[in-house]
């Protein structure tokens, strides 16, 4: 066996990976957990750490979860449509801080303005792994009897936002 | 009528590549000479009808035929002209028109500046490209063809998108395309180097100028993107570790690791065969890329409109082309032989050791962007790698191959001694660190990391400056100008491209150690202060363009009561799209820059407001910049022009070789 075969090998299993890799779909993936009840959690808050924040707390009302983090690109894009739902009133949000550090976290949402409720923190990434969660953001209706109706992976822009969040969210808040 | 005749030109276009593909290279193999011609006419027929191509979309678009699919999709009747041509490459099928348009340009300049090659490595090397190019012609005319028509025609276009529609999409995407396909010309001189079996000192040399030039140019592309990020996005972030941004790191890294080593291999013989897997490396990092984007295997803000025939069919060409190289490669390079020894203390061994660390980086950054992948392809779950990961990864690996750039020039071939090494560098070492030291704590705030990249960045400056005085003693006497004039450009090239990467590190460790933002709501005639600047925020007023509206915020800037600059930063609407753009204000300057972007309207003209104070920020990319200048002097050196003006007979530059050239 030549080393000089080695790239070649390496390369083989890449795009063994590639190939199996086109017939997923990292956007849409995680469909399964819609409709479903959303994975219970019971976490510290990120504003006051002796405090825990529980998904069972939040049963009787359609809420937002937004997974999020100091260290991510996307979460910036989508922002300002976050903080227009929170001056809104028209629905809560809750955040899940997610594999993040505490401080920075903090500092992120001091900085740039804080949208949610309360903030839970997901530092080792169970929670995440819990929703399927595939990159931040991401973030889930869910419904009052705490089941998850939408997912939307990757930030939310305004006309996702207008055509499919928001009437969604009327319509569950009716029930 | 137009956008057919763009169409047919492509087929033809794909006729001439096959016979370019083929006859050449069968031609050198059984040195039959009329085959081998074939390779030139070949190219430059090739280079025609694509450019006809390429006209014809280009005209599609200021026509605003939006009978064409592709046109429908990407432009509006309101788009003005220059971002409607900049739109021919503003989504998958155009920029692939630009991939192959840039590929041709390459294989025209080969073909023109190969004079001095011999006839079957000529033929080999415009073969090897044009079976590139039908394949990404194959690749248009089968599933992404931009002139499919659009019956009936669509009373207008669907518009650009608006983060695209920037001065920035006018230039970055054709720059970062000549680096990319560039490399395929190193990958060529590689390919047909292994098929024809003289892989030696004579194909580095005349590799190394190719390099260098599509080096240049991905450097200034990369640049150019991250600059686009920095001032489009609003966020004020500079490189986010996005998997298209590090699609178009990696073939960069790659790229600077090959120039290094080809250096070595054209100098001392040395590095044959790794110098050929790299090259192979750069390219296949550049078809990578191609892929990781159009394929919709990962998510990214940059991703394509996706389908899966399109990825089906990237993947397969880049195993064919990947696969087939590195088997010809395994087959080929055990036979090349290793060039002359040399002691691990040496200039070809820091050589060897700024390579490894290199690829490292590479391999890094590749796993980092490819481990989602990964990971799901195995069903072990979906996790995501951010800044985390890459800043963890990258900082260990590139600060020791830092540390060798600064003292590899200045180490022998074949054999230095360490302590004498230590010697001549002992003041430049501690005249970096005591900066290193000194400047963060005298600007008010030390920390170990400030401090480290500023010894990597003093560091290297101070070497280049031992390293220049003492070929300056060296040199017969004369007066200092006269001396240094008769160092050889390619020398001042490496000199300058180090010193480029030293200004780069400044500016990254100024920006991550000092940034000052805040975010802050400003009521009209409200001021804020920020960095020693003061912004006085004069409210917003409505302003119409072509096919946006924005409100327009006015913010007056002082420094000690002097008004500085106005500043005006906007928030636009565009129509057709129906999508909020935020368009920051940034006041550049050598030292800082001041940066606001309007966020939010409140209530009563008050607004939400971000304000940054950058300093050194611009130094990123002046720093990219002047490393790109290092490679054009470089490849400006005499010995290069010498050799495009000899014919092949008088190839050898043994007559400069004598002289001390280093690089």
């Amino acid at each position: 066996m030549n080393r000089f075969l080695i790239p070649f090998g390496l390369f083989i299993v890449v795009v063994g990976f590639l190939a199996v890799g086109l017939t997923l779909n990292p956007r849409e993936l995680p469909s399964p957990l819609v409709g479903k009840a959303a994975p219970e959690f019971s976490l510290q808050q990120l504003h006051d750490p002796e405090k825990v924040i529980s998904s069972n707390d939040l049963k009787g009302k359609v809420w937002l979860l937004n997974f999020w983090a100091s260290w991510c690109g996307g979460c910036k894009e989508e922002h300002p449509v976050l903080i227009r739902i929170a001056q809104s009133g028209e629905v809560p949000i809750y955040g899940m801080d997610y594999k993040d550090q505490r401080s920075e976290a903090l500092a992120w949402l001091k900085d740039w303005g804080n949208p949610y409720q309360i903030v839970a923190v997901d530092e080792p990434g169970r929670v995440g792994i819990n929703y399927g969660v595939y990159g931040v953001p991401e973030t889930y209706v869910i419904d009052k009897a705490g089941v998850i109706r939408y997912k939307q992976i990757g930030p939310i822009r305004e006309d996702i936002l207008e055509k499919k969040i928001l009437p969604l969210v009327r319509e569950l808040q009716k029930q | 009528m137009i956008p057919e005749v763009g169409h047919y030109a492509l087929i033809l276009a794909l006729c001439v590549a096959v016979v370019q593909g083929t006859l050449p290279i069968y031609g050198a193999a059984v040195g039959n000479s009329s085959l081998m011609a074939v390779a030139k006419p070949a190219a430059r027929g090739q280079f025609l009808l694509v450019l006809l191509a390429f006209c014809c979309l280009g005209y599609a678009f200021a026509d605003k035929d939006f009978s064409v699919l592709y046109v429908a999709a990407t432009s509006n009747s309101q788009l003005p002209l220059h971002y409607r041509l900049a739109a021919i490459w503003g989504a998958h099928e155009g920029s692939l028109l630009l991939w192959m348009f840039i590929l041709s340009i390459w294989m025209v300049a080969v073909s023109f500046f190969s004079t001095h090659l011999p006839e079957a490595m000529r033929a080999r090397i415009l073969g090897v490209m044009g079976l590139v190019s039908v394949g990404f012609l194959l690749f248009m005319l089968t599933v992404s063809n931009p002139f499919e028509r659009l019956i009936p025609a669509a009373l207008d276009g669907r518009d650009l998108n608006p983060l695209l529609q920037d001065p920035g999409m006018v230039i970055h995407p054709p720059m970062l395309y000549m680096g990319y396909v560039g490399f395929s010309v190193a990958f060529s001189f590689a390919i047909a180097a292994l098929l024809g079996g003289t892989l030696d000192a004579a194909w580095a040399r005349w590799s190394r100028p190719w390099t260098t030039v599509a080096w240049c140019f991905m450097t200034v592309g990369v640049a150019m993107g991250s600059g686009w990020a920095y001032y489009e996005l609003g966020w004020g972030g500079w490189w986010f570790w996005d998997p298209v941004e590090n699609a178009s790191f990696m073939p960069w890294l790659a790229g600077t690791a090959l120039m290094h080593s080809l250096a070595v291999t054209d100098k001392r013989g040395g590095f044959k065969a790794w110098s050929v897997l790299l090259a192979i490396m750069a390219f296949s990092l550049s078809l990578l890329g191609t892929f990781l984007v159009r394929s919709g295997v990962l998510t990214s803000v940059h991703a394509f409109a996706t389908d899966p025939k399109r990825g089906l069919f990237i993947l397969i060409f880049l195993a064919v082309v990947i696969g087939g190289s590195l088997v010809l490669y395994a087959w080929r390079a055990p036979r090349v032989g290793l060039g002359g020894s040399f002691a691990l203390i040496s200039r070809e061994g820091m050589l060897l050791a700024n390579n490894v660390l290199l690829v490292a980086a590479l391999g890094s950054v590749l796993l980092g962007t490819l481990y989602p992948l990964f990971l799901d392809a195995l069903d072990l779950g979906k996790i995501s790698v951010g800044p985390p990961y890459f800043d963890t990864v990258f900082l260990p690996l590139m600060t020791p191959a830092i540390f060798l750039m600064g003292i590899g020039p200045l180490a022998q071939w074949k054999q230095a001694s360490l302590p004498a090494l230590a010697i001549r560098l002992r003041w430049a070492f501690g005249v970096s660190l005591a900066t290193a030291v000194a400047v963060p704590w005298l600007m008010g705030q030390w920390t170990p990391l400030i401090s480290l990249g500023l010894l990597l960045a003093f560091w290297i400056l101070a070497t280049i400056l031992v390293d220049l005085r003492e070929r300056l003693l060296q040199a017969e006497s004369g007066s200092v100008g006269g001396r240094l004039a008769t160092l050889p450009r390619a020398y001042w090239g490496m000199v300058v491209a180090h010193a480029g990467v030293a200004l780069f590190i400044v500016g990254v460790t100024m920006v991550k150690g000092f940034e000052v933002e805040q975010d802050v709501r400003m009521n009209v005639g409200e001021t804020a202060t920020l960095g020693g600047y003061t912004f006085r925020f004069d409210g917003t007023e409505q302003v119409n363009g072509p096919n946006y509206v924005a409100a327009r915020g006015t913010f007056h800037v002082s420094q000690d009561g002097r008004e500085v600059t106005v500043m005006y930063p906007e928030k636009r609407r565009y129509f057709v799209q129906n999508q909020t753009m935020t368009e920051a204000a940034i006041s550049p300057g050598l030292l800082r820059d001041l940066y606001v972007s309007l966020g939010e309207p409140l209530e009563g003209g008050a607004w939400s407001v971000r304000l940054y104070h950058k300093p050194f920020i611009d130094w990123i990319w002046g720093g990219c910049l002047v490393m790109a200048s290092g490679g054009i002097l470089a490849v400006s050196d005499r010995r290069y022009r010498l050799a495009w003006r000899r014919k092949e007979a008088a190839v050898p530059a043994t007559a400069q070789m004598a002289r001390p050239t280093v690089s």
